[in-house]
Parts: structure tokens; sequence; C-alpha cells
């Protein structure tokens, strides 16, 4: 049965060597390295000879007897498998005699060396089973050159899909089109951007309208418009047409380098779970070599001294090797650092920069979310929001507002403007009369006038309706009579609401809300949302002693996140547990002061960060627990004799090329 | 300073056990090794130079993963 078993196994694996040397061979841009290349030819050609060599048995080896000298057979079949053994088998031999000598002993080439040279030997002293040995070999060797392999494999495609590094610029020389080095191009140069290229440097448009994709940037796909006087940041691709930019800033400063360098030193910033993994595997290599060593020695003699009974050596010495091989920690360290740069990598695709595998980690256990109001649950522009109790055309009213303040450059008269929409014909205003912090009151078409807050109604002893809704009111008087009001209000950007119900359903405890509005602003916007807590009226360091006094509160594992828009709460997102900021996009405070990066503003983003990195964090552990679990329940399955080296072999490659699928499971993050 | 090399190493384990040689050797700092970017990043001591240190750093290197290889 095993040697079915092991001939279809073989059979298997000599088809698919070929195959892949000759498919996967050929294109050596993408295809496998050098070295793999090799391995992959060894690796062939000691399964073809372990497959012949099954066929003849040691009886027919034993006929060779009886024309040469007695055992001669026996001495041959050795011969041809300590061969086959040395073609799969030299390199391990290498490095552990290597390691032996550097005093670096337990590593796994001195396992698979020693537990391989003691099957043989096992083998020699009764001319049996020498495939076993062999075979251990040779699926180590496969499943370590899988490993280099899929592990190579999996880091290119996850680095091609952040790649947005762009390799040259377009710079007009003598009226010729040059590329050159995007290091090469001085601040204030005009680079030309045809279309289909990225933008390689941040710039202003100077030249021409296109529309550009920022999906690599944002994982936003609608394309978005520009035209001359735009800023333009790199990393986005030129659609549709030849845009001149100047440049403002050097290559290196750029976004795009800025992104580059975060994600790429970002799996750099370890995460607990692989600290426990490079710790524990540097306990558990010895300690299962010594338990081995134990399990060789001590069933034995315990059982010659104690128990009457004979040795069996040759039994428990084999446990203890099939041990040694079980021993090895690849799997399980391999496979971490994998799975959080697939996350990241995955992250990244969204437009969410994480900077370090130990962020993605804190997310995870985000159970308190705290928001910055202003440009981050709401846009941080001030918009008309409705008009009320008017008694002439809604627009009409807009008109002699828009008008009576349009000497103002307060960031309500320019929403005003914005509202109407239309010119404004300055010639139509006269004698304007600013009432400090309560309003205006001018002269149009002839008319009287007067825009304001309540203050100024009554400061003109007109009767004024209070408005039911919060926001800056502006009541209006014509003539000398109310005309109504209308309300002004920062708006919310229109995902808020899911983006804080999302974040409910991925398991957030508490959101909370930290502003430096008004009271009933910051209430009616809470309320609208749903946020649990908010706290209002706070200055800047308000908000960072709030943010100390809710970490102090909150309990066992928990973290606290702060989002914010990065440009004013530096000091909170540093000071929270994992600091978000929002909007990133061409914002290098932001960068530079956050854990995470939402290159976009929508604040739905925050919830897919969160199940990006629970599922990152469930792969690990899903890893952690599969590779543990499988090589524990083959060590005891070991010592009890019932595993042979087949099984754990398999163990050992198996688990790990799961582990590795497993690990790019992390990658996809479409449907969460 | 801190300096960012470039190394080529086949496995993970094989990584850390880098990263902890590196960390070992007089006149660094702190070392990081990732290996899914296969890149090592050293923080050297103040007034080290950084190629001499590097020498002894690819020393200890080779000597726990003869495979390995920093291109300095």
């Amino acid at each position: 049965m095993q040697e079915i078993v092991t001939s279809g196994l073989l059979a298997v694996v000599i088809i698919m060597a070929v195959v892949l040397i000759l498919f996967a061979g050929r294109k050596n841009s993408q295809g496998m390295t050098k070295k793999q290349r090799t391995m992959l030819i060894r690796i062939l050609i000691a399964a073809s000879i372990m497959f012949v060599l099954q066929f003849i048995s040691a009886e027919n080896f034993a006929k060779l007897d009886t024309y040469l000298f007695s055992s001669a057979g026996r001495w041959l079949r050795f011969a041809l498998y300590l061969t086959d053994y040395l073609i799969i088998g030299y390199d391990i031999l290498k490095k552990a005699f290597k390691g032996i000598k550097n005093k670096q002993i337990f590593d796994e080439n001195f396992l698979m060396a020693v537990a391989t040279i003691g099957a043989m030997a096992l083998a020699i002293s009764a001319n049996g089973d020498y495939v076993e040995a062999i075979a251990v070999m040779l699926f180590y060797q496969i499943g370590e050159w899988f490993q280099s392999y899929a592990v190579g494999r999996s880091r290119r495609n996850i680095s091609d899909l952040m790649d947005i590094r762009p390799d040259y610029a377009n710079v007009e020389r003598n009226g010729k089109l040059e590329q050159v080095d995007p290091d090469e191009v001085g601040i204030g140069s005009v680079i030309i951007v045809q279309p289909g290229e990225k933008v390689p440097i941040d710039g202003i448009i100077a030249e021409g309208t296109s529309s550009l994709n920022t999906s690599a940037l944002t994982g936003e796909s609608l394309p978005r418009e520009t035209k001359v006087g735009d800023e333009i940041i790199s990393g986005c691709i030129n659609m549709t047409g030849v845009l001149k930019i100047q440049t403002t800033k050097e290559f290196g400063e750029s976004t795009v380098s800025k992104i580059l360098d975060l994600v790429e030193n970002a799996s750099s910033r370890k995460s607990k779970s692989e600290d426990f993994i490079s710790k524990f595997a540097k306990i558990y290599t010895p300690a299962v070599c010594y338990s081995a060593l134990a399990l060789a020695l001590l069933p034995p003699l315990i059982r010659i001294l104690f128990m009457g009974l004979s040795a069996d050596w040759g039994v428990w010495i084999y446990r203890a090797l099939t041990f040694l091989v079980i021993s090895c920690p690849c799997a399980l360290v391999i496979s971490i650092p994998l799975s959080f740069f697939a996350g990241i990598g995955g992250a990244s695709k969204e437009g969410i920069l994480v900077k370090g595998s130990n962020y993605l980690e804190i997310l995870s256990q985000t159970k308190y979310v705290v928001f910055d109001k202003t440009g981050t649950l709401t846009q941080g522009v001030f918009e008309v929001y409705g008009i009320h109790h008017n008694e002439i055309d809604n627009q009409k009213l807009l008109e002699y507002a828009a008008l009576a303040e349009s000497a103002s450059s307060h960031p309500i008269s320019k929403s005003l403007q914005r509202a109407y929409g239309k010119e404004l014909d300055r010639n139509r205003v006269s004698d304007i009369q600013e009432i400090s912090g309560n309003g205006v009151i001018a002269t149009v078409d002839g008319i009287s006038v007067a825009a304001g807050n309540d203050k100024l109604m009554k400061y003109l002893e007109i009767e004024h309706i209070d408005c039911h809704q919060t926001g800056t009111i502006i009541h209006m008087a014509i003539d000398g009579k109310y005309a109504g009001h209308i309300v002004i209000s920062d708006i919310v950007k229109p995902h808020s609401k899911d983006a804080i119900s999302a974040l409910k359903s991925a398991g957030v405890e508490k959101t909370i809300m930290l502003t430096g509005d008004a009271k009933k602003v910051a209430n009616q916007v809470s309320s609208s949302l749903g946020i649990d807590e908010v706290y209002s009226e706070l200055l800047p360091a308000d908000k960072v002693s709030k943010v100390e006094e809710l970490l102090n509160m909150k309990l066992g594992k928990a973290k606290l996140a702060f989002v914010g828009d990065g440009i004013n709460d530096a000091p909170v997102l540093s000071r929270a547990d994992i600091g978000i900021a929002m909007g990133a996009m061409g914002s290098d405070a932001a960068i530079e002061a956050a854990d995470l990066v939402l290159m976009d503003d929508d604040p739905m983003k925050i919830s897919k960060a969160m199940k990006i990195s629970r599922k990152c964090l469930r792969i690990v552990y899903q890893n952690i627990a599969m590779a543990l679990g499988v090589k524990f329940i083959c060590l005891i399955l070991g010592a009890l004799g019932i595993a042979n080296m087949y099984l754990a072999i398999f163990a050992d490659v198996g688990v790990m090329i799961i582990a590795v699928l497993n690990a790019i499971r992390a990658l996809f993050t479409k449907k969460l | 300073m801190k300096k960012t090399y470039k190394i080529e190493v086949d496995c993970a384990n094989c990584a850390n056990l880098m990263e902890d040689a590196a960390r070992k050797t007089e006149g660094v700092k702190a070392a990081t090794v990732n290996f899914m970017t296969q890149k090592m990043i050293v923080e050297f001591d103040e007034g080290k130079e950084p190629a001499a240190v590097m020498q002894d750093v690819l020393k200890a290197c080779k000597k726990v993963e003869p495979d390995c290889e920093i291109f300095l």
C-alpha cells in the first residue's frame, strides 16, 4: 500500500516538475530564479531515480551476488540509493555541517540531516527501506522549493499591486520630449504627462484638461476631472488629455514617494504576533531536539533497567527521528509576516495606508472610535442648508443676501455666493455698513437690506422668527420688513451615518465625537448620525485631555482610535492608541502624524480598514493554531509510534502550503 | 544614522536569525529585517562607520545563514 502511494506521489512530482520547468521556466523575468530552477531539476532527477529504484526489489539485487561477491547486490543497492540521496540532499548536509561549525546547531538543516542520515543508517543495518529517508529529504526539498516559489511570487504580486512608482518624467527639451529620471526634475520645471501615463511629481496644471484615475492612491474608481490651475498629485494616472504640469515639489517629497516609502517600510514594524512567533521558534526547535534525544534514549533505558524488556533501540530512534522532521518551524514563521504583508497590500489597494503590521493588529482590537467633527464627519465647508419663513422667492432672497455680504471675505458670505451661483454685480450694492459680529446693512437696488443674526434684528427693532434648526442663522430684513432666514451649516458627509452604523456592526462598542463647535450644533450632528457620546466646545488642548481621559476609562485590551483630518489634530492623533487621518491625499502633515492614513475622505473606509484588519488577524491566528495544532498532534502520534516519517514530512510541507495559501487570502478585500 | 540594505534570504526563520545576528553586532543600535520586502534596516551607533559595521553584520549573518546575501 505504502509503495503504491509513494509511487503515485513520485509520479505526480515528476510530471509537475517537468511541466514547471517547461512552462514557468521559460519566462525568466517573472518565473523562477536560477536557484529555484536548479533545485527543481534536482528534484526531478532524484524523483525519477527513486521512481525506478522502487520497482527493483532487494531480492532482484540479491541475484547479483551469484555473479559477483556475496552481498554485492546489497552494496550496489545502497550505493544507488545513496547517490539519489546525495543528489537531493547534499546542500542540506553541507549547511548542517556549516551550522555545527558555526555553533548554530539547531536549524532545520541539522534536523533534516540527522533525521535522514539516521533513517539511512537504520535502513543499511536491515538492508531495508531506504526510500523513506530519501522521500523525507525529497519532500522536504519540494516543500522548501514551493515555499520559496510561492512566497517569491506572492511577494512580487503584492509589490506590483502597490507599485505606483513612476519610472520617468517627460520633459520638453529643444522642442522634443525626453524621458528623464524623476529625481532630476527640479521644482518649478514643466513636465508633460501623456494619456495613460502616471503623474510622476506633484504640481499644478499649466496646460490641458483631463480626467485622472486616482484608484492607485484612493481606491476610488470614479475618474476625477481636472483643469488648468488645479493641483495634481503624483501617482494618479492621466486618462484622456495631454497635461503640462508645473512641479511644486521634488520627486522625493512628492506624494507618491512618501506613500511608497510608507508602504514599503510598513511591514518592518512588527506586530506582537510576529514577535511571539519568532520568540517561539527560538525555543521550539531546541526543545523538540532535546525531546527527540530524550525519546531516543530514555524509553529504551527504562525498558532495559526497570522493565526487563529488550531495548528496541531501532524503534525508539526511528520515533525520535520522526520528531526531528516535525520540528521545523518554517511554516509558522513564514505565514505570519506574509499574512500581514498581504493585509497591508490589500488595504493599500483600497486607499488605506497602514504604517505597520502592529497597527493592523491594534486596529483589529479597536472598540472605541473617537471622531473629530469638522472635516471628518462633516465636510468642513459651510453651505446653505435651508431657507425658511421667506416672503419672497428663495433665489431672490439669496441674491439679496449674497449682494449685501459681497464685500465680506467671511466663509459665510462665500457660501452665500456659492449658493446663489451666478455672477454678482457689485454696482447694485451701496452704503455697505458692517456691524461687527452681527451682520451687514446695505442698500441693494435702492432698497435697504439687512442680513445678520438675531442681535442685528433686535438692533433694527424688527421682529424675527427663531429657527428650530441648528447652524448659523442669517435673518434677512428687506426694506425694514422681516423677509425670512437662511440657515447655513457645515453639512454632514453623505456616508457619515452609514459609516457609524458600519462601525457598530464591525464590533465597535462606542463612538464618540469631539468638537470645538457649539453644543447645540454638536448634539444635532451626533444624534443625526447615531453617535453615542459627544463632547462639545473643546479647545484643541481639551481634545488631548479628553482622549487621555477616555484612554484611562477603557477596559482591558480594547483599543481607542482617533479619527481626524490630520491638519490640526496631530497631537491627538499621536496620543490615541491608533491615529487615523482622513482625506490625506497631498497632506504631508497628516501622513506624518497618523498611524493609518485614508487617502480619500470617505468615513466608510474606517470600517473597511477594521474589517481588513480583522480578516488579516483572523488568518494569522488560524495559521498559528493550525500549524501548532498539526505539529503537536504529529509530535504525539510520532512519539506513540503511530505517525511515520512520511506523515511527519507531509505535516510539515502540507501545513506550510496551506498556511501560505491562507495568508494570501488577506489580500482580497473587495467583499468586506 | 539609519540605512536600508537590500538582502536576499530564502526562509522567514533565517530572516529572523539574521535580524538577531545583526542586532548583536558591535556598532549596531537597532536592526530590522523585512523578509517580505527583502530589506534590512540598520540603525548605527553614534560615530560608527556604517561600511565597516556592515562588514561585521554580513559576517555574522553568513554565520547563521550561509545562504544569505546583503547587497552593500
